[in-house]
C-alpha cells in the first residue's frame, strides 16, 4: 500500500475490523501528540536517552571506572576527554554515558511500582466505598504523611544503602497522590450509565474495576507519572547526593554531583555535567507529560 | 401469571433525617407481551420503580416480581433474572464506554451470558438494530445519538430478555429521531414477543407504544388506566385530567 494509501486507511470514520478500529484510534491520538512541537521535542530527547543507554559500551569513549591519578580534574575539552575528568581521573562523558543505564533504571522502577499500586487501591476504594474506602484512604493519609527523606533513612538503615532501596522509598512515598487521583477518577465514573449497564448484564466488581474503570482512570495517570518523573529523577539523585542512594563508584548523576561538591569552586564541570544531565532529562519528561496530557485527557476529547 | 408484578413498591434514597421516599405504595402488574407506560413529571419516581426492579437503586421494600418469581431483597439479582429482564437507559451519550467500540460493547455481553457463537450474533444484533456490519468497529463518539441508542438497544437484546425496561429511550434524541427509534422499538417488540415496562413524561409518545398506563405523582401512583380511555380524554383522576391538558400545549388566552 502507498502511503496515502495507509493514511486513509487509518483516518477512516468506518474502520473494518478489530485491529485497524484501535490501529486508527492510535494512529489519531499520535497525530495530536504530533502536533505540539515541545512535547515532540521531550519525545526526542527521551528517545535519544533510551539509546545512548541501549549502546553505552559502543558510545563511551572510556571505562568510566578506570582511574588515571595523573590526569584527575583535567578542563572541558582536554585531549581524550571533551568533558573533563573528576578527582579520580575518570572519564566524566563516560560516567554520564553509564549513568543514563541507572536513571532510566530507577525511572523504570517507580514507574512500575508506585501507580500500579495507587490505581489499585484508589479504584477499589472508590468503587466499593463504605469501610474499605474509609481503611484505605487513612491508610493513603498515612503514607502521604510521612517525609520522603526520613523514610528512605529509615530504610537505609533497615537494608542497607543501595539504589534498590532508594527506588523502594521514593516509591513507597510517590503512591498516596497517585491512589487520590484514581479514586477521584472511580467516583465520577461509577454511577454512570455505561457502568450501570455492565452491571446489568451482570458483571462482578472484579471485572467492572479491571474492565471498565480502569481504562478510563490510566490516562490520567499516565500523565500525572511523566509529570512527576522530573520529581523522582531529582528524588533518586537527592538520595544518591546525601550517599543514600547509589554508592560509589557506581556513575549514578546525584552521587556524581556529590563528590564534585569538594571542588565545585576550583573545578565546576565535576558536578555541573551531571547536574545538567539530571536538568536535561527532568525537562523532557516534563514537556512530554505536558503533550501526554493534551492527548490523552478525556474531557479535551469530542 | 403476570411478566411484572409490583406490590406496595417503597423506594426510599439516605437514611434516618435525609430520608426521600422516591415511591411510596406503587402496585401494578403487567402481563406477558403487554406493553405498559408510566407517565408523571420529573421526579415523580418513575424512573426509580425501574432501577429498583434491576437492583440499582438498592432501598426498598414490598414485593416485585418477575414472571412469577419474586425479586430478593436488596439490590442483588442473580444471573437468570439479567437473562430475563434488560433496561434501555435514557441518555445514549452516557450509556456507552467512551473507550469501547461497538464490537467490544456487545463481545463482552454476549460473553456474560454464556454465549460461545459470539461473532455470528453480534452480526444479528446489529442487523436486528438497522445497522448495518459498517457499525461495528466503531467508537461511540463516531456514532450520532439514534445510532448511539441503537447500539444500547443491542446490548439489551443480547441475552434475547423477555421484558425490556426503557427508561425514556427517546427524550434525548431529536423528533425525526425519536420517531425511527420509537418505530424500531415497535417492530422488536413484534419479532421477540417482548414484554415492554416504559417509562416517558411524552404522552404521545406512550400514547403510540403502549396499551395501559399508570400516572405517577409525587411517588405515587394516582391512576392506572387503558390508553383508549387517555385519548379519549377521560381520566378517572383531576391530576390526569391536568397532565392531559397540559399535553396539548398551552393556549393563548
Amino acid at each position: 500500500m502507498s502511503g496515502t494509501a495507509w493514511r486513509e486507511w487509518l483516518l477512516t470514520d468506518t474502520p473494518h475490523s478489530r485491529m485497524q478500529a484501535r490501529a486508527a484510534a492510535l494512529y489519531q491520538g499520535w497525530l495530536a501528540f504530533r502536533s505540539n512541537t515541545l512535547a515532540m521535542f521531550g519525545l526526542g530527547i527521551l528517545v535519544f536517552l533510551l539509546a545512548v543507554a541501549a549502546f553505552a559500551p559502543v558510545i563511551a569513549p572510556h571505562d568510566p571506572y578506570y582511574q588515571d591519578l595523573a590526569n584527575r580534574l583535567q578542563p572541558l575539552g582536554t585531549e581524550g576527554h571533551s568533558l573533563g575528568t573528576d578527582s579520580l581521573g575518570r572519564d566524566i562523558l563516560s560516567r554520564l554515558i553509564y549513568g543514563s543505564r541507572i536513571t532510566l533504571y530507577i525511572v523504570a522502577l517507580v514507574a512500575l511500582i508506585a501507580p500500579v499500586a495507587g490505581l489499585i487501591v484508589g479504584t477499589v476504594a472508590g468503587y466499593v466505598g463504605g469501610w474499605v474506602d474509609m481503611v484505605l484512604m487513612r491508610i493513603t493519609d498515612i503514607f502521604l504523611a510521612f517525609p520522603r527523606l526520613v523514610l528512605a533513612l529509615a530504610f537505609v538503615a533497615a537494608l542497607g544503602a543501595g539504589i534498590e532501596n532508594a527506588v523502594l522509598a521514593i516509591s513507597l512515598t510517590a503512591w498516596p497522590p497517585y491512589a487520590r487521583i484514581a479514586r477521584a477518577e472511580t467516583l465520577t465514573i461509577r454511577n454512570s450509565d455505561y457502568i450501570s449497564a455492565v452491571r446489568l448484564q451482570g458483571a462482578g466488581p472484579l471485572r467492572i474495576i479491571t474492565k471498565h474503570i480502569w481504562p478510563l482512570c490510566i490516562s490520567s495517570l499516565i500523565v500525572r507519572v511523566t509529570l512527576d518523573m522530573a520529581g523522582i529523577i531529582l528524588a533518586a539523585a537527592g538520595l544518591g547526593f546525601l550517599g543514600l542512594g547509589a554508592q560509589p563508584p557506581s556513575p549514578e548523576w546525584g552521587a556524581m554531583i556529590s563528590e564534585g561538591r569538594r571542588f565545585i569552586l576550583d573545578h565546576w564541570w565535576v558536578a555541573t555535567m551531571p547536574g545538567l544531565a539530571i536538568f536535561t532529562v527532568s525537562l523532557a519528561f516534563n514537556l512530554l507529560g505536558d503533550g501526554l496530557r493534551d492527548v490523552l485527557d478525556p474531557k479535551s476529547e469530542k | 401469571m403476570s411478566a411484572l408484578s409490583f406490590k406496595d413498591l417503597d423506594v426510599w434514597f439516605g437514611e434516618g433525617r435525609d430520608r426521600v421516599d422516591a415511591v411510596r405504595g406503587a402496585s401494578f402488574e403487567v402481563a406477558p407481551g403487554e406493553s405498559f407506560g408510566l407517565v408523571g413529571e420529573s421526579g415523580s419516581g418513575k424512573s426509580t420503580i425501574m432501577r429498583a426492579l434491576t437492583g440499582l437503586a438498592p432501598h426498598w421494600s414490598g414485593r416485585m416480581a418477575v414472571n412469577g418469581r419474586d425479586v430478593p431483597p436488596g439490590k442483588r439479582r442473580d444471573r437468570a433474572f439479567y437473562k430475563t429482564v434488560q433496561m434501555v437507559f435514557q441518555d445514549p451519550y452516557a450509556s456507552l464506554h467512551p473507550r469501547q467500540s461497538v464490537d467490544q460493547v456487545l463481545s463482552e455481553t454476549l460473553y456474560l451470558h454464556g454465549f460461545r457463537d459470539v461473532e455470528p450474533r453480534i452480526e444479528r444484533l446489529l442487523d436486528d438494530v438497522g445497522l448495518g456490519p459498517t457499525f461495528r468497529f466503531r467508537y461511540p463518539h463516531q456514532l450520532s445519538g439514534g445510532q448511539r441508542q441503537r447500539v444500547a438497544i443491542a446490548r439489551a437484546l443480547a441475552p434475547e430478555p423477555a421484558i425490556l425496561l426503557l427508561d425514556e429511550p427517546t427524550s434525548a434524541l431529536d423528533v425525526s429521531v425519536q420517531a425511527e427509534i420509537l418505530n424500531l422499538l415497535t417492530d422488536l417488540r413484534t419479532e421477540h414477543d417482548l414484554t415492554f415496562l416504559m417509562v416517558s413524561h411524552d404522552l404521545a409518545v406512550v400514547a403510540h407504544m403502549c396499551e395501559r398506563i399508570a400516572v405517577m405523582r409525587a411517588g405515587e401512583i394516582v391512576e392506572v388506566m387503558g390508553v383508549d380511555e387517555m385519548r379519549a380524554m377521560r381520566p378517572g383522576h383531576p391530576y390526569t385530567q391536568s397532565l392531559l391538558e397540559a399535553s396539548l400545549g398551552y393556549h393563548r388566552g
